[in-house]
Order: C-alpha cells, then structure tokens, then sequence
C-alpha cells in the first residue's frame, strides 16, 4: 500500500457508514446491559498511519484507560477503546448507575465494566466489519491498562509497527441522560486485513 | 542556562552539561540513555524494536535499541565525549497489557526483547550497563540531567525514583 492512504469521498461515506453502524449496534447493546437509554456516535472516522496516532491523543502523559483486545477469524488485527481519566470516570459512574463525578479510583468492579464496554464496543464493530467484509471475526478476551497515553499507545504501537501500517481511528461519543463521555476506538488491522476492508468499501491500492 | 531538550517516540538526541534530556510516556518502548561524566555528554534514544536487522523498513535508525546505540555514540563524540568513558543506563520495557501474552505470545513480548537486545548491544560497544528501571506494567517518564548524570524517572502508580 502507499504512503497515505487517499480515500474518496465514496469510500469515507462507505467508511463513515460502518462507523454508525458499529455505533448503532453498540448504543442498542449498551441500553440493554443498563436497561436506559445510551445513544454512541461517532463524530470523526478516518485512516491514518501508525505514527500519526500519538499525535491525535494529545500530551504523552495524560491519563487514560485503555481496553485493548486482539480479533481472530477471517480478519486478524485487534482493537483498542481509550477514555481520558475524566471521560473514563465518567462512564463507569454511568454503568454502575452512580453520581457522575462520584468515582475517585477505579475499583476492579469499574474495570470490568469498562472491559465490558470494549468488549461490547468491539463486537458491535466487529459485527459491523463482518457484514461488510462477508468474513467471519471473533474478538478474544479484553484487557485493560490505566496509565500515561504515550505508554498505552506505544505498546500498541510497538506490537503493530512491524506488521501494521494503518489505523482506522474512530473519534466516539456516548451519551447517556446529561452525561457526554468521549473517546477514541481504534481498529488495527494486520495489512491483508486492511486490504480486504479497503477493497471491501470499494478503495484501490 | 539550562535548556529542557525533548526526545520523541522512535527519536534519539545528544547534547551536553547543563542542559536535560527527556522523554514521555515510555511504554514497552525502551529509553536508553549514554553518559560521558568526564565530558558531560549525554545522549537519550526513546526506542520501540529491538533490532533493525530484522525489519525491512530501517529509515529510523532511532527506532531500534542496537542502531539507535550506534547512532548516538556517533552524536556523542562529536559533542566532545569519548567512547571509552560512556556509562549506559536503561528505562521502560514495560508489559502494559498483562493479559496479552498469552493471546498473542510472540508479538507481544517486545518489552522484554528491548531489554534484552539493549543489554547486548551495549555490551557489543564495550559500554557498561550502570543501572536500569526496567520491566513491570507500567508506564515511565524520564528525565536525564547531564550536569549530574542522574537519572529521574517518574511513574503514576509509582511516584519517582531517580537512578
């Protein structure tokens, strides 16, 4: 593939597509596991390089949690959910149905209900991804880290560099009653990975 | 006066005494950092893979433990400072995501590989390794002073250390 990936008006509407999609599928999944209304959007989708990730996430020292898995199947590759400090607080008051503001510490109970939002996130693109590509994908089991930005990137970045060169990242809003919580998802697929969802929205090499 | 001097992920620096040397948010990439305390000579690479001899792309030789080795000493001496004085320091290599490994055991290794191939590449120049923050699921920021060779090394769940 060449050096930056130049996609069509077409292909992005065909990529923005997947994004609502994903978006829809995992509000309605999300509003069932709290049993209230939680609306997911996604404001920005795009393809960038590897390299250019660090630089969407701001300062390498921020704080944020990260939920990580690997997807198996017919499409290899993996996904990563992360939240700044604030935004991930945020959400696990939301899914624990506490007083937004009234996380100070995430217990083991808010990681795993976060690790259960990325699962849930995942699956609803991987679901998404799955239509479109006519291929089957199965995600493992998540994994979550709560640290420095740079920190959390660079081991995905590390993993991949060697054998990804492209990101699909997705800019992702939940909202839930007055609460807004924001966050990046990205989806890292292995280079023939990449090729089949890029011929798969119609884009050439 | 002392200038602050900023190192990137898969990017490498040289200068000398009384300016400081950072890098942010090392994960399992590896900041390796060379010290000529005779000359007050530093250098500080912030690395992410262990080996540019098993990559196709080598563009970047900051991005790999043993050219980025190289490449700074290169740096070094022409800031004055001589090879047979460089102390070697290691940072990072963590495992960020515990769990990983036993999905996907060899991609996701690298910490640990850094570490393991900075050593020897250290060795391979003849440069001893004085001490190193190495290892763990978490990630570190450091910030090398060239006046005084220390090493500060700053962690969330850790607090700082300086080596």
């Amino acid at each position: 593939m060449s050096k930056d990936v130049k996609l069509s008006e077409g292909q992005l509407d065909a990529l923005r597509e997947l994004g609502g999609i994903g978006a829809g599928n995992a509000a309605t999944a999300l509003s069932q596991l709290l049993n209230k209304r939680v609306m997911m959007t996604v404001p920005k989708i795009d393809v960038v390089p590897v390299e250019k990730v660090p630089l969407l996430m701001g300062q390498p020292e921020t704080l944020v949690v990260g939920v990580y898995l690997r997807i198996l199947g017919d499409v290899l590759g993996s996904m990563l959910l992360t939240f700044p400090r604030d935004s991930a607080f945020a959400l696990a008051d939301v899914l624990a149905g506490r007083k937004i503001g009234a996380t100070k510490i995430l217990s083991d109970m808010d990681r795993s209900a976060l690790m259960e939002t990325g699962t849930i996130v995942a699956g609803a693109y991987l679901n998404a991804l799955s239509i479109l590509t006519k291929r089957t994908l199965v995600p493992c089991t998540p994994n979550l880290a709560f640290d420095m930005m740079g920190a959390i990137v660079d081991y995905i970045l590390i993993g991949l560099s060697r054998v990804v060169e492209y990101v699909i990242v997705l800019e992702v809003e939940f909202v839930e009653a007055d609460t807004k919580v924001k966050g990046f998802f990205f989806i890292l697929p292995d280079p023939e990975s990449l090729k089949i969802i890029m011929k798969a929205i119609g884009a050439e090499e | 006066m002392k200038e602050v001097i900023k190192i990137g992920m898969a990017d490498l620096k040289a200068s000398v005494s009384p300016n400081v040397l950072t890098t942010l948010g090392l994960g399992s990439c590896l900041g390796i950092i060379l010290y000529d305390p005779v000359k007050k000579v530093g250098g500080m690479a912030h690395i992410m893979l262990p080996d540019i001899n098993s990559v196709r792309v080598r563009r970047n030789k900051a991005k790999f433990a043993n050219s980025a080795i190289k490449e700074m000493i290169a740096k070094m001496r022409k800031l004055g400072a001589r090879k047979s004085n460089l102390e070697g320091k290691i940072v990072g290599g963590a495992h960020m995501f515990t769990g990983v490994k036993i999905s996907n055991p060899s991609a996701f290794n690298v910490g640990e590989r850094n570490i393991l191939n900075a050593r020897q590449a250290l060795t391979d120049e003849k440069i001893k390794v004085v001490s190193e923050d190495v290892g763990g699921d978490y990630g570190r920021s450091i910030e090398f002073d060239l006046e005084t060779g220390k090493v500060k090394i700053r962690t969330i769940a850790w607090g700082i250390k300086e080596i």
